[in-house]
This record gives structure tokens, C-alpha cells and sequence, in this order.
């Protein structure tokens, strides 16, 4: 080979983790289901025969605990970059607690919606009242998934594989986690100006 | 990402590293390097034989109500012995012929043309062709085929329950498809259908994010998204539309399976059976379709996508030239896959929505016709005043061009909604779709199959053999279609069992059968491409490196590429992939991984400098 062959030897890609890029993509699509529901919630809405009623306050306090556990989140992430390890599994399980009391706060709302005689199915029901659930429960379904990834952040913070030079598990954890916080945020604000 | 704990050259020696470590290990399970493989050039295949399988087991059914079409009078006694009770009296049984059409579609368009046709050739061509050792992550490639592999199982399970399989239609509009008091079909045969397809979604969205990363991240050296063959563009753009738009089918899924076991009202409203009112309220039907054509429009494309990019690259190789506008090529398929998002609604002309709102998407509808012209002058003009070598897979390359021209034009007369108004639910859409998305998405997967059959399995198909099947398909698919247009525009409503009860139709019943013939024709052509096939994986001609002449990467690997591909170095790319027939070259074809220091008699003005 010629010595002055200019091959390009620079990267070539985005310079992103094949790992943390199929994450986003994974987040893209969930994205897109999301956006189907409540687009579809809108056409339907704008048809109406319509049952207006008033959200849950279970709802606010929920969000305050997501909100919260984001933060834990975060600052794992931070004692993760410091080398502090112990701090790591502790704000971990922290998370994965408030996440618990979300889904169990969640249930509740569930509860308080029956109770006003809000049904997911049945003659009673409305679709108004069916896309809160939908929207609750695929949502939940997704927390879930995330809590089996808080799981094995665990798993791995035990086995001292989470610190400042291995940061691309608890990265991808914490990008999952606040998408999760932001989504349900996103689903109750969308809830309350749109009924 | 600052946080990424590797800088981003580091990446790429990192995940070559290793595949080299996997590399070494010999002693496999066969159970994992034969079933639960995580190797892209097995997944590619066990993706092509089910494909193969599913297609056969897709025209089946298309004979079977094409006899009932063509001969509605016939005693059918003979079919006993494979449908069983459906047959009665000689007779087939009506809501047993809906079933066939509904599977029919569900089969061929998901089944065979989504997974059979990207699965194969975005797996095997992926990595292959971007200088790879394999896709991002093998374990969720793997866990997207058995995904597939499970979906595939359930639904065909579903054909043999005695209410019968899914009966609505492939595009399973509610109310039909919600209540099993409407069909028999709507019972468990729906159900399997939905719990299959959520399976087969899941399937899409794994390996359609692999897909992207992998060309996104692990591309060799030199191989800028500029220099990429254009099936590799294809491939790219097929999985992005299928990651925005399966979810969304998926969420219309969600919502009639609710609709359907949990007593919701998402898709109902309003409807009585025996006089009695369903509790059922406040529904809306056509809040489905909008869902459902999201998807189902998009879908076409990511059907026929694949199948453009495998022809652009098998006509550039046999036409000896450079691909007419390449820049133009990659163009006209971003243009494309953006456009498919916004004309859903002409689906939907006839349901009552705003004119307005339909002239709208009528027009948006119309601007595809813009890059799928500029696709198609760009593959006529690759072949004019080319070397043209009429290989097998050449045959079937230009036998897509033809039927994507057919099919394409009657796609501008549909595309109006004052016309589709008329044609609605005729077999002149049949027709349209049929030539424009089925039939030339199959011409794009037989070229493909042709052509990189020497490097899946190390031989050559029979290319006398390749031409028979191709004369004797293209020829019936050109006789099924064409007349089928005359049938639309005479008035025919799809899936209807028998037209023999209208006096107006009587006059087109021989037209009927004859495009049964035809279709009973094409069907058995098919059993030569079996045959070719098989015999040619175990009795083939052994081939060499690279039999066609062609530049793309992975005619550099050996004849039958090992585990991680090239057994040394991944080559570096120099140059774009369609430097074929250059002058003063002294082949007629220059591969990508050959540096312009090794051609410096063909190098033009402008690549002087980089010799």
C-alpha cells in the first residue's frame, strides 16, 4: 500500500455504545406504542359520548414517589462515578423501593377509580375510563421491566462490577429509569388537560 | 456520552476481540450452533427456510379458494381427505373460505414477506456487507428468530381449531373480528391470531433495533454511510419504519384483545345481535383503522424496501455499471419511508371521513409516485448500454422492475379518492397490491436468494432450472393480475365465496377460472425453485469466492464464511461499491476494499489525491 493512502481511519459511527444505542431504540419504540394510545385517546375523545371525571389525587402522590426515585437514581449514578460502592447498592435498593411503592400506589389508584365507579370493562364502563387503565397498566408493565433491571444492577453492584470504569450497565439503568419517570409524567399530565 | 467508559476507536477492536475469543471456541453445543444459534449467517438461514415454509404453506391456501373461485359449481368431495369436515357435501364451506383469504394475507405479508424477506437478508447482508463479525448483540438476533418461531407455531396451530382460524380479514377490522357471534373465526382462531402476532412484534422490533445498530456502530474502517452498498440503506430504512410503526399496531392489538376477553369498548358501540343490545358502548370502529393502517401502511414499504435494495444491488453487479444515482437511490428511499407515515388514511377514503381530510392525504398519497419514479428510471437507466449477464437472480431483478412499473400505475388511479371510492373492496385493489407489493417483493427475495445462495451455502443454484421458474412465474403472475383488473373494474367485491347468485356476473366466470389456471400455474412453478433449492444446498455446483464478479465485502470472505466472517483482519474500505465496467481498469469490476493506490489507471481527476 501506497504510504500516503488516506484511508479514514476515524470511527466511524456515533461514537455511542452499540449497547446504549439499541437502548434508545428500545425507548423509541416504547415511545411510539405510548403515542399511539393517546393519540388514539384524542380521535376518540373528539368523538364523543365521553365520560368526564376528575383524576385520582393517588395519581399526584405517585408521581412525587417517581419523581423521587429518579433522584435516587441519579445520585447512585453520581456514587457510582466517586467509587463509592456501598452508597451505589444502597440508593439502588432505595430506587427499587420507591419503585414498588409506585406500582402498589398505582393499584391503589386503580382502587379509588372502582370506587367512583370508574370500570375498565363491563356495561358501566366508558372509554374514558378504559384508556386510564390501559394507560396505568402498560405503563406499569414497563416499570416492571425496569425493576428487573434495577435487579440486576443489583447484582451486579454486589459483585463490585458497578464503579467509575464500568459505568455502561448503571448508565443504561439510569437513562431507563428517568424515561420510565418521565413517561408516566408525561401520561399523567396528558391525563389531567385531557379530560 | 462522556460516561461511556471506552473512548469510541476502542469500540470497534473491542467487539471484534471478542468474536475472536468466541471464535475459539470449537466444541459448541450443536444444540447452540445449529438451534439456538447466535451466528447472523444461521439465523439468516433458519429465517429462509421458514420463510420458504410459510410461503408454501401461504399459496396452499391461495389455491384452495382459488378452485372454489374458479369452479363454484365443482364438487369438491376431493379435498375431503386434507380440510376434513370444512367440506361439506362437496361443498367448502364459506366461513371456512374467509378463513383461507384472511391466513392467507396474515401469512404471506407478516410471515413471509416481513420475516422471511428482511430476517433472511437483513441478517446474512448486514454484517456481511457493512465488514462486521456479526450483529450488536447475537443473544437478542437469536431470541428475535425463536420469537418469530413461536408466533409461526401458534398461528399455525390455530389453522386446525374446529371453530377455524382467524376469519376478518388480515387487517381484522372490529366489530368483525371482535365478536365470535359474528364469525366463528372471531372465537379462539382470533385470539391465537392476536397472542401470535403480539409474539411476531416482539420478534420484529429485536431484530429491527439490532439491524440499526449494527449498521449505525460496527461499519469498517472507510465504510462512511456514503460508501454503503444499497441494500444495506434499505435494510436500514425498513427496520426504522418498522420500529416507529409495530408498536403501534401492537397498541391497536393491546386494545382489541381488551375490547374482545375484558369486556372494554375501545373499537364497539351500538350493536345488536338477535335484538338484543351488546353492553358494548361508546366504541369507535374507525379509531382502529387509523391504528391499524399507522402500521399497515408503513408495512408495505417495509415489504417492498428490502426487495428494491436487493434488486439496485443484483442489477448493478449483472449490469456491469455503477447503479444510475446512487446519491438519488438513497434519497428516493428516505423519501419514501417518510412519506409512508402520512398517507394511512387512504386506506380509509370510504369511511365517511372529511373530504377535505381525504384530499389531503390523496395528495401526500401522490407524492409517492415522485421517488418510486426516480427509483425505477434510475434501475432502467443502470440497465441501458450495460454488459447485461442474465443470470438467474438478473431475470427476477428486472421481472420487479416490471411488476413494481404494473402495479405501481394502478396505484395512481387508487391513490385518488374520488376513483377509489369506485374501486373500493374490488379485485382491482386486490390486483394493484398483489402486483405491486406481492409479487415483486417475492421477484426481489427469489433474486436474492439467487444471488447469494454460493455464499449461504458455498454452491450455485441451477441456472436452467432458475430460468424456467422465473419464465413460467412471471408469466402467471402477469396472467393471475392483468385479468383480475377487468374483474375489479366489472365490480367484484373481494372476499366473497361465490359470484354464481349475480346475473351481471355471469359473463366474467370464465375469467374467473382462467385466473384460477393461472394461479394453479404459478403455484406449481414454485415446486421447481423447491427442488432447485434443496437439491442445490446438498448437489449444487461448488462455487468459488466470488462467482459473480461483484465488489461488495462479502464476496472477500471465504467460499463458506466461518464464525466472525473473514478468518483474518476485516478488509477497510476505499471506495463506493458499484465500481463496475471503470475505464482503464483491468477488470471490469474494482471491489470496495481495493485501494485507489492499486488503480491508478482508473482513477479519475479527483482521486488522484487520495492514491
Amino acid at each position: 500500500m501506497h504510504p500516503s493512502e488516506t484511508l479514514n481511519n476515524k470511527q466511524v459511527a456515533l461514537g455511542v455504545h452499540p449497547l446504549r444505542f439499541l437502548l434508545w431504540l428500545m425507548i423509541i419504540s416504547i415511545t411510539m406504542m405510548f403515542a399511539a394510545f393517546t393519540s388514539a385517546y384524542i380521535v376518540r375523545r373528539g368523538e364523543g359520548n365521553w365520560l368526564e371525571f376528575d383524576m385520582p389525587t393517588g395519581m399526584f402522590i405517585n408521581s412525587v414517589v417517581i419523581l423521587a426515585s429518579s433522584a435516587t437514581m441519579q445520585w447512585a449514578w453520581f456514587s457510582a462515578k466517586k467509587d463509592e460502592v456501598n452508597r451505589v447498592k444502597t440508593l439502588v435498593i432505595i430506587t427499587f423501593v420507591l419503585g414498588i411503592v409506585f406500582l402498589f400506589g398505582q393499584y391503589q389508584v386503580w382502587g379509588e377509580l372502582v370506587q367512583n365507579k370508574i370500570f375498565f370493562g363491563g356495561a358501566d364502563s366508558n372509554p374514558a375510563g378504559s384508556f386510564v387503565y390501559v394507560l396505568t397498566g402498560v405503563h406499569g408493565f414497563h416499570l416492571v421491566t425496569g425493576l428487573i433491571f434495577l435487579t440486576i444492577l443489583l447484582l451486579k453492584a454486589f459483585r463490585y462490577k458497578i464503579h467509575s470504569r464500568q459505568m455502561m450497565a448503571i448508565t443504561n439503568g439510569t437513562i431507563y429509569w428517568h424515561f420510565l419517570g418521565g413517561l408516566w409524567l408525561y401520561l399523567y399530565l396528558f391525563l389531567l388537560l385531557n379530560h | 456520552m462522556g460516561s461511556s467508559p471506552t473512548s469510541a476507536p476502542h469500540i470497534q477492536h473491542h467487539v471484534a476481540g471478542d468474536h475472536h475469543d468466541e471464535h475459539d471456541h470449537h466444541d459448541q453445543h450443536w444444540l447452540f450452533k445449529y438451534v439456538f444459534s447466535q451466528d447472523h449467517k444461521w439465523i439468516a438461514k433458519q429465517f429462509l427456510i421458514s420463510g420458504i415454509v410459510w410461503a408454501f404453506i401461504g399459496a396452499t391456501l391461495s389455491t384452495l379458494f382459488r378452485i372454489q373461485l374458479g369452479w363454484p359449481d365443482a364438487q369438491l368431495t376431493w379435498l375431503e381427505p386434507l380440510l376434513g369436515r370444512w367440506v361439506e357435501g362437496g361443498k367448502l364451506n364459506p366461513e371456512f373460505y374467509l378463513a383461507l383469504v384472511t391466513m392467507h394475507g396474515t401469512i404471506m405479508v407478516f410471515f413471509v414477506l416481513t420475516a422471511g424477506l428482511s430476517g433472511t437478508f437483513s441478517n446474512f447482508l448486514i454484517p456481511l456487507q457493512i465488514g462486521a463479525r456479526d450483529m450488536a448483540s447475537g443473544f437478542m438476533n437469536m431470541l428475535s428468530f425463536w420469537f418469530f418461531f413461536l408466533a409461526g407455531i401458534i398461528m399455525f396451530v390455530s389453522l386446525f381449531l374446529e371453530t377455524g382460524p382467524a376469519s376478518a380479514g388480515w387487517t381484522i377490522y372490529p366489530p368483525l373480528s371482535a365478536l365470535p357471534q359474528a364469525i366463528p373465526g372471531s372465537g379462539a382462531g382470533q385470539t391465537l391470531w392476536l397472542v401470535s402476532m403480539a409474539l411476531f412484534i416482539v420478534s420484529q422490533l429485536l431484530g429491527g433495533v439490532n439491524y440499526i445498530t449494527t449498521i449505525i456502530n460496527l461499519r469498517t474502517a472507510g465504510m462512511s454511510m456514503a460508501k454503503l452498498p444499497l441494500t444495506i440503506w434499505s435494510f436500514f430504512l425498513t427496520a426504522i419504519l418498522g420500529l416507529l410503526s409495530f408498536p403501534v399496531l401492537f397498541s391497536a392489538a393491546l386494545l382489541l384483545i381488551f375490547d374482545r376477553s375484558f369486556g372494554t369498548s375501545f373499537f364497539l358501540s351500538d350493536i345488536y345481535i338477535g335484538g338484543e343490545a351488546l353492553n358494548h358502548v361508546g366504541g369507535s370502529p374507525i379509531l382502529f383503522q387509523h391504528l391499524f393502517w399507522f402500521l399497515g401502511h408503513p408495512e408495505v414499504y417495509i415489504v417492498i424496501m428490502p426487495a428494491m435494495g436487493i434488486v439496485s444491488e443484483v442489477m448493478a453487479t449483472n449490469a456491469r455499471k455503477p447503479i444510475f444515482g446512487y446519491r438519488a437511490m438513497i434519497g428516493s428511499l428516505i423519501g419514501i419511508s417518510l412519506l409512508s407515515f402520512v398517507v394511512w388514511a387512504h386506506h380509509m377514503f370510504v369511511t365517511g371521513m372529511n373530504p377535505f381530510l381525504g384530499s389531503v392525504f390523496m395528495f401526500l398519497t401522490l407524492i409517492i409516485a415522485v421517488p418510486s419514479a426516480v427509483k425505477t428510471f434510475n434501475w432502467l437507466a443502470t440497465l441501458w448500454r450495460g454488459n447485461i449477464r442474465f443470470t438467474a437472480a438478473m431475470l427476477f431483478a428486472i421481472g420487479f422492475v416490471s411488476l413494481f412499473v404494473s402495479g405501481g400505475l394502478t396505484g395512481i388511479i387508487l391513490g385518488n379518492a374520488a376513483l377509489d371510492i369506485q374501486m373500493h373492496n374490488t379485485y382491482f385493489v386486490v390486483a394493484h397490491f398483489h402486483l405491486v407489493m406481492g409479487s415483486s417483493a417475492f421477484f426481489g427475495m427469489f433474486a436474492g436468494v439467487y444471488h447469494w445462495f454460493p455464499k449461504m451455502f458455498g454452491r450455485m443454484m441451477d441456472e436452467k432450472l432458475g430460468y424456467v421458474h422465473f419464465w413460467l412465474t412471471i408469466l402467471a403472475a402477469y396472467l393471475v393480475f392483468l385479468p383480475m383488473h377487468y374483474v375489479g373494474i366489472a365490480g367484484f367485491p373481494r372476499r366473497y365465496y361465490a359470484y354464481t347468485a349475480y346475473e351481471t356476473f355471469n359473463q366474467f366466470g370464465d375469467l374467473n377460472t382462467f385466473i384460477s389456471i393461472a394461479a394453479i400455474m404459478a403455484f406449481f412453478a414454485q415446486f421447481i425453485f423447491l427442488f432447485n433449492f434443496i437439491y442445490s444446498i446438498f448437489r449444487g455446483r461448488r462455487a468459488t469466492e466470488n462467482p459473480w464478479n461483484s465488489n461488495t465485502l462479502e464476496w472477500t470472505t471465504p467460499v463458506e464464511p466461518g464464525h466472525g466472517n473473514w478468518p483474518g483482519a476485516i478488509p477497510a474500505v476505499y471506495r463506493w461499491p458499484y465500481d463496475y465496467s471503470k475505464p482503464g481498469a483491468e477488470q471490469d469490476f474494482i471491489p470496495q476494499h481495493i485501494p485507489y493506490s492499486q488503480t491508478v489507471s482508473s482513477n479519475l481527476p479527483y482521486e488522484k489525491e487520495m492514491e
